[in-house]
């Protein structure tokens, strides 16, 4: 059994409170949250043992590896007390609000040689990893255009003020949800290196971005559009799709299905030149227990996994969402 | 129950494989009448049973039945909430104690807030109560013998460890509207331990059962052996598997299991229904 502790019991917290409380492998030793109401149902519904005091918690409950969930302008202190403690992070997307905090930290763990994973579940969905693991067989021929997109219904009316509408707390649209298919982009094809000009639009938040669009180039020098909006209600929740342009083919994947055209197959097999469409059905592993979706399941798994040292921790580390943050200051430095 | 229960997801663009065909589905639903079309011709092969989660589109549907008494005198709406998306995104919006205020009736909430005292577990039941009430409120007048929690929220509990909320549910329903109570989920058996250990007897579940095991937790192996070997009354959902099995082999493999009481699905043409209801027959025909 991995002694696990949660930090922030929100809305993520509490959907990976309620995945670690079903994992076989897993003993939760103790919930932080500033809530009494939140931390009162925990203790008498759920028999967890719930405080308000984080570093207490540490000392008294001595959990082997924590999830942090709280607002992001809180992962830099938070985190660097866990790794000075020798624990186990798994934190929420984004990593960290500046690229030099998020350096620290990259090195901390990396010297306290503790398991380090940032919550970018789209890296668990299958089609995502189908696309990666096409895109690295080279059948795509040359790279030559990527576009990336998110949209969905987060800010669909003015006046919603939250810490996702405060840009010191790590809110708006480029923090909370361009930050996904960036961390994609980064991961399928090649870390962000520089940025030609962003947009940044507020639609109806007052001191935040709504909608994201920029011209990235890659470190391997292929350039691409970034269009992600968090203010589309025609979406029911939100969509990511990934389109990538190669001399010899072209993807287009979202979270459910994947589209690809292919000039010639080479000796990749499962597929056949021309149109191929698959589906998440058919590249999703199962897992144990389902909340949301199979991946919020998977990445959590994957850490426990990686801390009970059964998996190597190369998904999600805090190097790879260090690019993403790195992208992300990029990108508000082309807006200005 | 039915043998076979209507499904709403078509209705409100909830299609597991395909953003295209969730907006085409938007598109051709953006008028209640058409769904009203639809579930007209689903009653006219024989389905009787409409399983639908709490939108807010859904009580313009009460209304249209509750107005045309004669017509709809057989049909029954299996309510299934909350609608999830409603909350989850009050949640974002005003936090957890926010999202209550707001959809709590009453002042009850209010009120304990401003105690600043502790929160009693029967306080958790009491606002559990307040939710189903304020949920059930667009069918009333209208025949609802089971009433079911959405998987999120169960499974969400079911993690949680919190058994007596799924337990309370269970018994608010049978005591304040003298229905069943039924419990969707992605974790089928490990819910049916909860249930039974919770003095829930043979409990009324619906899950994904399908040929390929998809989203069947755990396996599909347990599945096949909860059905056999225990006692619950049996939905099977998501039988096409998200659209990746043949649909003849999928209701072939469905109604070739023991236990299942019913087999729920959705569709948005009166052709895809026929079908449908077409293979149940032809495969319970054989089995028989």
């Amino acid at each position: 059994m991995i002694k696990v502790a949660l930090i922030g019991a929100g809305k993520m917290g509490l959907s990976h409170l309620s995945i670690l409380g079903a994992h076989p492998n897993v003993e939760v030793v103790g919930v932080c949250d500033t809530s009494k109401m939140v931390n009162d149902f925990l203790t008498k519904h759920g028999g967890f043992n719930c405080f308000t005091d984080y570093k207490k918690m540490i000392r008294e409950a001595k959990p082997e590896a924590v999830v942090v969930a709280v607002p992001t302008k809180f992962h830099y202190p938070i985190i660097k007390d866990l790794l000075e403690s020798n624990v186990h992070v798994f934190a929420e997307k984004p990593f960290c609000l500046t690229s030099v905090q998020g350096e620290e930290l990259v090195k901390l763990a990396q010297k306290q040689g503790v398991v380090n994973q940032i919550g970018y579940h789209n890296k668990f969905i299958g089609t995502f990893s189908e696309v990666k693991k096409l895109v690295k067989s080279g059948v795509l021929g040359k790279i030559h255009h990527f576009v990336g997109e998110s949209y969905g219904p987060v800010v669909i009316k003015a006046k919603q003020e939250t810490w996702r509408s405060d840009p010191s707390e790590g809110g708006g649209c480029l923090l909370d949800y361009a930050s996904h298919v960036i961390d994609l982009i980064n991961d399928i094809l090649s870390p962000v290196s520089s940025v030609e000009g962003s947009v940044l639009d507020s639609i109806y938040s007052n001191n935040v971005e709504d909608a994201v669009y920029s011209l990235l180039k890659l470190s391997d020098g292929v350039k691409g559009v970034l269009s992600v909006n968090w203010s589309d209600e025609t979406y029911r929740k939100m969509s990511t799709t990934v389109t990538i342009i190669g001399t010899q083919g072209k993807i287009v994947s979202d979270a459910n299905e994947l589209k690809v055209f292919l000039k010639d197959t080479g000796s990749l097999t499962g597929y056949s030149t021309g149109w191929n469409v698959k589906y998440i059905t058919d590249l999703t592993d199962q897992v144990d227990f389902y909340l949301r979706g199979e991946e919020y399941s998977a990445q959590l798994d994957y850490f426990v996994k990686a801390v009970a040292k059964t998996v190597p921790n190369t998904i999600n580390t805090f190097q790879s969402a260090w690019y993403t943050d790195k992208a992300i200051e990029l990108i508000k430095q082309s807006a200005k | 129950m039915e043998r076979i229960l209507f499904g709403d997801n078509q209705f409100f663009a909830v299609n597991h494989i395909s953003d295209e065909k969730s907006r085409a589905q938007s598109i051709k639903f953006k008028d209640d009448s058409a769904i009203i079309k639809t579930l007209d011709e689903a009653r006219s092969l024989g389905i009787n049973t409409f399983m639908c989660t709490t939108h807010d589109r859904i009580a313009n549907i009460c209304d249209i039945i509750r107005n045309d008494p004669q017509k709809y005198k057989d049909f029954k709406i299996y309510p299934c909430m909350p609608y999830a998306h409603k909350y989850a995104n009050a949640v974002t919006e005003l936090g957890i104690a926010g999202t209550l205020k707001q959809y709590v009736p009453g002042n009850f909430i209010g009120s304990m807030f401003k105690g600043g005292m502790a929160y009693l577990s029967k306080d958790f039941i009491s606002i559990m109560e307040l939710l189903i009430d304020a949920e059930m409120k667009m069918f009333k007048g209208i025949n609802t013998p089971v009433v079911f929690l959405q998987n999120v929220i169960t499974d969400l509990f079911l993690g949680l460890r919190a058994y007596d909320i799924l337990i309370g549910f269970h018994d608010y329903v049978k005591k304040k509207y003298n229905a069943e109570a039924g419990f969707i989920t992605m974790n089928m058996p490990k819910l049916l331990d909860v249930l039974e250990k919770g003095g829930v007897e043979n409990p009324i579940i619906c899950s994904s059962i399908n040929k390929v095991g998809f989203r069947m937790s755990g396996g599909i192996e347990i599945y096949e052996e909860t059905l056999r070997t225990r006692k619950l009354r049996a939905i099977a959902m998501q039988v096409l598997g998200g659209g990746a099995i043949h649909p003849k082999e999928a209701i072939e493999y469905v109604c070739g299991l023991p236990n299942i009481e019913s087999i729920l699905f959705g569709a948005s043409s009166k052709a895809n229904i026929q079908n449908t209801v077409d293979n149940i027959h032809l495969f319970d025909g054989v089995k028989a």
